[in-house]
């Protein structure tokens, strides 16, 4: 294994189209106009000394190592700032030349070690040696050479006397990240870069390693590769975390992971990182991870290390009973959004074929199901529409529901480049996130909802849109399903979706509406960009076909710099999708009721698959309170931590008789676990993420199994002990499974993948090489389809008893229920969930700032300590739920969305006052007696009053039931509920059900 | 009864202020106009009072000297001691030649009625008549060139701003005059604030700017306080604002204030400083005129240069350019200072000698020791020896000479002077300025300094003399911009013109 190296053309590439020639060192050289004339000579091979340009950056003309001359022109000017011209003849080695060169490096040499810390990786060292240079005639002068290194930051060292005052660092965290963090102090001699007259750790450095990478010599360096030393190997690979799914160099040292470096030809990412993905990989190697499997009889029992065979046949004779006992629907499994498609692939195919049931789902119930309901019905698929170079090319963008800056900071680091250059933010969220106001950065317009309000916000815009005469009708008439156009226009125009109307509930006042509505309207390329703050509620489904009735009306789909873009909370949150993890559907989005798809899966895998939807996570957990659900399989995923009103979910957990974990650590949900089978990092897999831009990325294995076993084998090996023998190769025998029955995947292989980098599904026949932006000529679906959005307040609302709104989100260093992030260095930062409490509320209530205060819901109790922010408005408090110990989903409740029970995070009820106990003092509530019958009704109702059917209601409600419902739960409906409980629609849609049935 | 006294900076400095106190104490009928300074400051405090055959001067008054004044009836132009006769029979300045500096010293700096009196806004009305064509013409065919330094012909500056098209462009006034010796840009805006203000709107309407900004270095509290308030007067007077004297024309100044950085008067690194960042200077291309301040397309020029502006439009290019020689035509703005008997603001066509700045008009020295070197053109300007006198003053023959016309300032020593020393100060000063962005610059001043250090003190000096050029050339031919670019002038100048104190024996 070698080295990968990315050649550095020191200057960005141009991005004009006409070309010019011109003369270096006597060879004729074509290129893009406005490239500078170092870029040209090293891109034609010839090279020209340099330290302060990198082609990450801006031309900068620093270190006057790259002066070259140019004929008929004075003097010698730096090759990395003059751009090409026309007819010009460059020079780059002469008398001269070399003698200026020389003279700057005995400059640099001057006040510069003799021996770098880092040795090779010094530029310095490297250019002198080229130079022909390695001492300096300046002798005993002034230098910097005694200054201290800063050591502030657990991952990277600044030691000044490295430094050569580049800037490459201070521009990198401007330019690059956006963050403005480091400056140059002083001037002349004396400059000397700067965190900004603090030490790293306590400045506004935000850890992305922007300017480690940018730094020519060991000034900054990493940690590890100082205790380490220098890498001997490298292998490109994917980034665990979040859905931007960063491509980075995985350096090793023999089996040593070094450091990881942002791959520059990362399609996600191009060349950055973040404090995740470029350091906080300590996890893996953590002695936390349990690499032998374990076993025991009840959860009471201590656990027992086995062996695989063991444990495999231990797991499967459990589950068998089971289904003796209770029929084949009473297990299921769970697949993780943080496994890879491969991974996930297994686990579900494991489910409908050695389970003989469909009742898998995946953790995206609980974060982007409503994408893939709302996007499927408007446009046909469920995905983001663009890549994320198309925000380059935004004029306004919109950002709702969703925090980049700490949640996706690679995306948001590209997001700021475009506002910086000109695009205009209108920002929608309860909170002041950091984008509403940050250095580089003034959001337009930041509209402040309550939450829960998101539809009426969204009708409220495009009630402006529609009244105003804003409607791109050209694109509308030319790519819109007319009729449903028709219907939502009339229905949009209703005054009852005006912003005066409904700015008694958003609390948004209604100018604000109207002037961003114009703003958004009148862009020549508005996108759209949304969180989990837009899918986390019960209206999230109808949020997200606002959203798509919003980009259809304005034209802003097909082509780049628009778009609806989920931002994709977990790392394959995109991936676990396609793969056909919902109960409902086969990979790439097909319904499990079509007798042909289902005919794909038969013929490739012998069996019959059931042609009826499984369970949903949640109605797994009311079916197992129930009795009739008694084993799972947890691939991946906290449900013990990470799922709402988690008393509900112990319970279930409980009511189990076998719980099979597959995860890295014992985590919460072990804890009712009666299997645990170890499972690898993503420094061990061999598969594929697709980030939220449907870009598969390869995930290569840099290092040996340490459970001595990849996760898909433990999978196939419980399928085949199960009686439904499974078996792989390796992990593009998965995906040429994949692509074999999944027409959007049809093209992709590892092969193709490793040639091209990555690929954006639809990769065919028709996009051999993927789709970078979708539904260009037409939607998916054929015709967009306009939806009825109806705005309908969420049950969740303040009350007397509790009057405030919780809302909860992450920190950049945390990581959801921090499982990986709390195991690594990046507790300096976020050592506890805190909640933000607006200081009217703090005052009404006796609460000081740092002081612990009782936060309760309707369903249960915590204590968290306080801190007083204006960045929540009165009437919210929020924190984030990275340690266990916290509880937020103690509080949250079971609401979930109306179309795919994705749980309503972001509104709980609750009221907050000072306590002095410690936190660990969880007060659990009540479950009731037959919580699946509660959810049942309480679904149903959800259904028949949020559907987009205007008249049709009852129909459309029993054909959603009949769409996502288990045959179980119908009977349920239709048998044991009270009918008095039920709406008239409910009631209506009854008959439709007696009449299927 | 009208008397002027002065309120410029140089005057007040040696007691103006309490010249007037008194005039005011003991005749308080006596109308006190505080005119700016004529220029000659070595007569300041100099009084001049209004009388039917002209303005009768007096100088240098100190304020003990008043009550004589009064005693030899001087409001009526009494025989005095002081007496210097009518102000325009004053050689020093009467054979000069005051065009940017016509009305310094003449009029009330504060007051629109005097300067239009003295042929204010003439040159603007006829720029509202004239094409931004036309305009540029009118200022290239003049010859103009710029004043801050660099001598680049004003008119193609305008004409590449006029040609970039943009949504917003900016006039930038540099008025950061820092280098030593000079005073002539702080001497018009305290005297003739309403010239900055006419060349600046003459720019605006020319090239199709809406804002002016006069970057002002904070050591000059007056000049900074003059122009704001004539901008306000401008404002009021619809001289700027929305319509520019009633036209469609809007053009408005506002004053930024520099923070005590030398390279902020480099033109990138003002428009840095302006934008509120670092005064770091920008390599170009791109040039200012093409994206400059916030990225528009942005005029820059020195003071002089915008002051100088109005005459040219009123008086037309063919009176600018019968002046000067060569290329260098009109007149130029010279600044005698220093050790020099006669110091102040000379203007004379280019083309006059240094024999004459230094000894016609300033006496020689000041301390009557003979003259040994001088220094023309700041900080960053050639050491020349007396042998060398015989130098036209203007752009192409001083550097020729090996020097540069700079900004115009002259900096006279007198044999006490070590120009080993002060070769090592053009690199200290360097080493302090540097805004520390290019390696030459950066770490070559120190590096040149120390060198210097070794050469004076004897340690191997051949060796380290040979070094010091190589170090020069490095400077002159790699840094970013003009500060490191140029420093090597003065320590080279001092080499060559100097050779003896260089010999690292002690003195």
């Amino acid at each position: 294994m070698t080295m990968i190296y990315e050649p550095d053309f020191g200057t960005p590439a141009s991005a004009k189209l006409a070309q010019v020639s011109l003369e270096i060192d006597g060879r004729p050289i074509l290129v893009a106009a406005a490239t500078s004339i170092m870029r040209a000579a090293l891109e034609a091979g010839i090279e020209i000394p340099k330290l302060c340009s990198t082609d990450s950056l801006k031309a900068f003309g620093s270190c006057r190592l790259c002066i070259i001359e140019v004929d008929a022109r004075n003097g010698t000017p730096s090759s990395c700032t003059t751009p090409v011209a026309e007819g010009m003849k460059v020079t780059t080695r002469s008398e001269k030349i070399d003698r200026i060169r020389k003279g700057v490096m005995e400059l640099y040499l001057s006040d510069h070690p003799a021996k770098c810390a880092t040795g090779d990786e010094c530029e310095l060292h490297g250019v002198a040696k080229k130079l022909g240079i390695e001492t300096s005639r300046y002798a005993g002068g002034d230098t910097h050479l005694d200054l201290a290194k800063d050591e502030s930051n657990p991952y990277f060292t600044f030691d000044s006397t490295e430094c050569i005052v580049c800037n490459r660092c201070v521009r990198a965290c401007d330019e690059v990240q956006g963050t403005f963090a480091l400056t140059i102090e002083n001037r002349g001699f004396k400059a000397r870069v700067s965190s900004s007259g603090t030490s790293f750790i306590e400045s506004e450095c935000v850890s992305c390693g922007a300017c480690v990478q940018a730094c020519p010599t060991g000034a900054l360096t990493e940690k590890s590769l100082l205790t380490i030393g220098a890498p001997t190997s490298s292998i490109i690979t994917t980034c665990a975390y979040c859905g931007v799914g960063c491509s980075f160099k995985a350096e090793m040292r023999g089996e040593e992971l070094v450091r990881m470096v942002p791959l520059k030809s990362g399609g996600a990412n191009e060349g950055h990182s973040c404090v995740k993905g470029r350091f906080a990989y300590g996890y893996a190697t953590h002695s936390d991870r349990i690499t032998k499997p374990l076993i025991r009889n009840t959860i009471s029992d201590d656990w027992r290390e086995v062996s695989w065979a063991e444990a495999i046949a231990f797991a499967a004779d459990g589950l068998k009973k089971i289904q003796k006992e209770n029929g084949v629907n009473a297990i299921g499994g769970i697949t993780s959004s943080r496994c890879t498609n491969e991974e996930v692939f297994v686990v579900q195919k494991m489910v409908r074929a050695a389970f003989r049931n469909n009742n898998v789902d995946t953790c995206a119930r609980v974060c982007h199901s409503p994408t893939g309901y709302g996007l499927g019905q408007t446009f046909g698929t469920s995905a983001g529409t663009q890549d994320f170079e198309s925000v380059e090319h935004s004029d306004v963008i919109m950002l709702i529901g969703a925090n980049p800056t700490s949640a996706h900071p690679v995306f948001a680091s590209r997001m700021k480049q475009a506002i910086r250059k000109g695009a205009v933010l209108i920002v929608i969220d309860p909170r002041v996130i950091a984008l509403v106001r940050t250095p580089g950065v003034v959001a337009a317009h930041h509209l402040q909802l309550m939450p829960g309000t998101n539809v009426a916000v969204i009708n409220a815009l495009a009630h402006v849109i529609a009244t105003d005469g804003l409607i791109k009708r050209e694109f509308v008439e030319a790519r819109c399903d007319e009729a449903s156009f028709k219907e939502w226009e009339r229905f949009i125009k209703l005054p009852q979706n005006s912003p005066e109307a409904m700015e008694q509930s958003s609390r948004v006042p209604a100018a604000q509406i109207r002037a961003a509505a114009h703003l958004f309207a009148n862009a020549k390329n508005g996108s759209i960009y949304y969180g989990l703050g837009v899918t986390e509620h019960s209206q999230g489904s109808t949020m997200v076909m606002g959203i798509a009735n919003l980009a259809m009306a304005t034209g802003n789909i097909g082509r780049k710099g628009v778009g609806v873009n989920p931002l994709r909370g977990q790392n394959n949150v995109q991936g676990s999708c396609d793969m056909g993890s919902f109960p409902h559907e086969l990979s790439g989005y097909r319904h499990i009721s079509n007798p042909q798809t289902r005919a794909i899966f038969n013929d490739a895998w012998g069996i019959e698959l059931q042609a009826e939807p499984g369970m949903r996570i949640p109605n797994m957990f009311d079916a197992a309170i129930a009795g009739e659900y008694r084993g799972l399989y947890v691939q991946g995923e906290d449900i013990a931590q990470s799922d709402p009103n988690i008393s509900h979910v112990h319970a279930a957990l409980r009511a189990m008789d076998m719980v099979i974990v597959q995860d890295l650590f014992l985590n919460e949900t072990s804890k009712f676990a009666h299997v645990f089978l170890p499972g690898t990092s993503f420094l061990e897999k061999d598969g594929t993420f697709t980030n939220a831009e449907r870009r598969i990325n390869r995930v290569r294995p840099v290092m040996k199994s340490k459970t001595g076993k990849s996760e898909y084998e433990v999978t196939c090996d419980l399928a085949t002990a199960m009686g439904y023998p499974m078996a792989y190769e390796n992990g593009a025998a998965i995906m040429a499974e994949i692509a074999a029955t999944t027409p959007t995947f049809a093209g992709v292989s590892f092969a193709k993948l490793d040639e091209l980098g990555s690929i954006q599904w639809p990769c065919n026949e028709a996009h051999p090489e993927g789709t970078p932006t979708m539904h260009v000529d037409e939607f998916v679906r054929g015709e967009g389809r306009f939806m009825r959005t109806e705005y309908v307040p969420t049950d969740e609302k303040a009350t007397r008893q509790y009057p405030l709104l919780l809302t909860t989100g992450r920190v950049l260093s945390q990581y959801n229920v921090g499982a990986q992030t709390r195991r690594t260095a990046n507790n300096i930062w976020h050592t506890e969930d805190i909640l933000d409490i607006h200081e009217s509320d703090a005052l009404l209530r006796g609460i000081t700032e740092g002081s612990w205060v009782k936060l309760a819901s309707r369903v249960g109790e915590t204590v968290l300590k306080a801190h007083i922010s204006d960045e929540v408005p009165a009437g919210v408090v929020y924190t984030t739920f990275h340690f266990p110990e916290s509880g937020a989903n103690v509080i949250t409740t079971e609401f979930s969305d109306w179309a795919t029970n994705c749980p309503e995070y972001k509104v709980t009820a609750v009221e907050i006052s000072p306590t002095h106990k410690a936190p660990g003092d969880l007060i659990h509530s009540h479950i009731g007696d037959d919580p699946q019958l509660d959810s049942i009704v309480r679904m149903a109702n959800q259904i028949a009053v949020n559907i987009p059917a205007g008249d049709a209601a009852e129909i459309q409600t029993a054909h959603h039931i009949v769409q996502f419902w288990t045959p179980a739960m119908i009977d349920r409906l239709l048998t044991d509920v009270s009918k008095s409980d039920l709406s008239p629609i409910v009631l209506k849609a009854l008959d439709i059900l007696l009449v299927r049935n | 009864m009208r008397v002027y006294v002065p309120i410029d900076s140089a005057a007040v400095s040696i007691g103006a202020d309490e010249v007037a106190r008194e005039i005011a104490r003991i005749d308080p009928a006596v109308e006190i106009v505080r005119n700016g300074s004529r220029g000659a400051l070595w007569l300041e405090t100099l009084v001049e009072v209004q009388t039917p055959s002209g303005r009768i001067a007096y100088g240098p008054v100190m304020p003990n000297d008043v009550g004589s004044l009064f005693e030899a009836d001087f409001l009526s132009g009494g025989p005095h001691r002081l007496s210097l006769g009518a102000t325009d029979g004053i050689e020093w300045l009467a054979s000069q030649d005051r065009i940017t500096f016509a009305r310094v010293g003449i009029i009330d700096p504060l007051s629109l009625d005097d300067y239009r009196e003295h042929g204010g806004l003439v040159g603007l009305k006829r720029a509202l008549t004239l094409s931004a064509q036309e305009i540029i013409d009118e200022l290239s065919d003049s010859g103009l060139r710029g004043r801050g330094g660099a001598g680049f012909p004003a008119g193609i500056k305008w004409r590449t701003v006029l040609q970039t098209p943009a949504v917003q462009k900016y006039i930038c006034c540099n008025a950061d005059e820092g280098d030593s010796g000079t005073f002539a840009d702080r001497m018009l805006m305290e005297g003739d604030p309403f010239t900055l203000i006419e060349g600046m709107t003459i720019a605006g309407i020319t090239v199709g700017a809406t804002l002016g900004i006069v970057y002002i270095r904070s050591e000059y509290p007056a000049a900074i306080t003059t122009m704001q308030k004539a901008i306000d007067i401008a404002r009021a007077s619809n001289l700027l604002g929305e319509s520019v004297l009633g036209t469609t024309h809007s053009f408005n100044i506002s004053i930024r204030i520099g923070a005590g950085s030398y390279v902020c008067g480099e033109e990138t690194a003002m428009l840095e400083s302006i934008e509120g960042k670092r005064g770091v200077v920008r390599a170009k291309p791109p040039l200012p005129a093409v994206e400059g301040l916030f990225g528009q397309p942005t005029v820059i020029n020195n003071v002089l240069t915008l002051a100088t502006v109005p005459m040219i439009l009123a008086q037309g290019s063919q009176a600018y350019k019968e002046r000067g020689v060569g290329r260098s035509l009109g007149t130029q703005v010279f600044q005698l200072a220093g050790n020099i008997a006669r110091g102040g603001i000379v203007e004379k066509a280019f083309g006059v000698t240094l024999e004459d700045l230094v000894n016609t008009y300033g006496g020689g020295s000041l301390s009557a020791r003979a003259v040994r070197a001088v220094q023309v053109g700041g900080p960053l300007g050639a050491y020349f020896s007396t042998a060398q006198f015989g130098v036209s003053m203007d752009y192409e023959s001083l550097i020729a000479a090996g020097g540069m016309l700079g900004h115009g300032g002259i900096v006279v020593f007198d044999e006490s002077v070590d120009l080993a020393v002060q070769a090592k100060f053009a690199m200290e000063f360097c080493a302090i300025e540097s805004c520390g962005k290019c390696t030459p610059c950066r770490i070559g001043s120190t590096r040149g300094a120390e060198t210097i250090d070794l050469i004076i003190r004897g340690v191997e000096v051949d060796e380290n003399k040979r070094l010091l050029l190589d170090l020069c050339e490095v400077m002159s031919e790699g840094s970013l911009c003009a500060m490191g670019g140029l420093t090597p002038l003065p320590v080279k100048s001092a080499m060559i013109n100097f050779p003896s104190d260089f010999t690292g024996a002690a003195k």
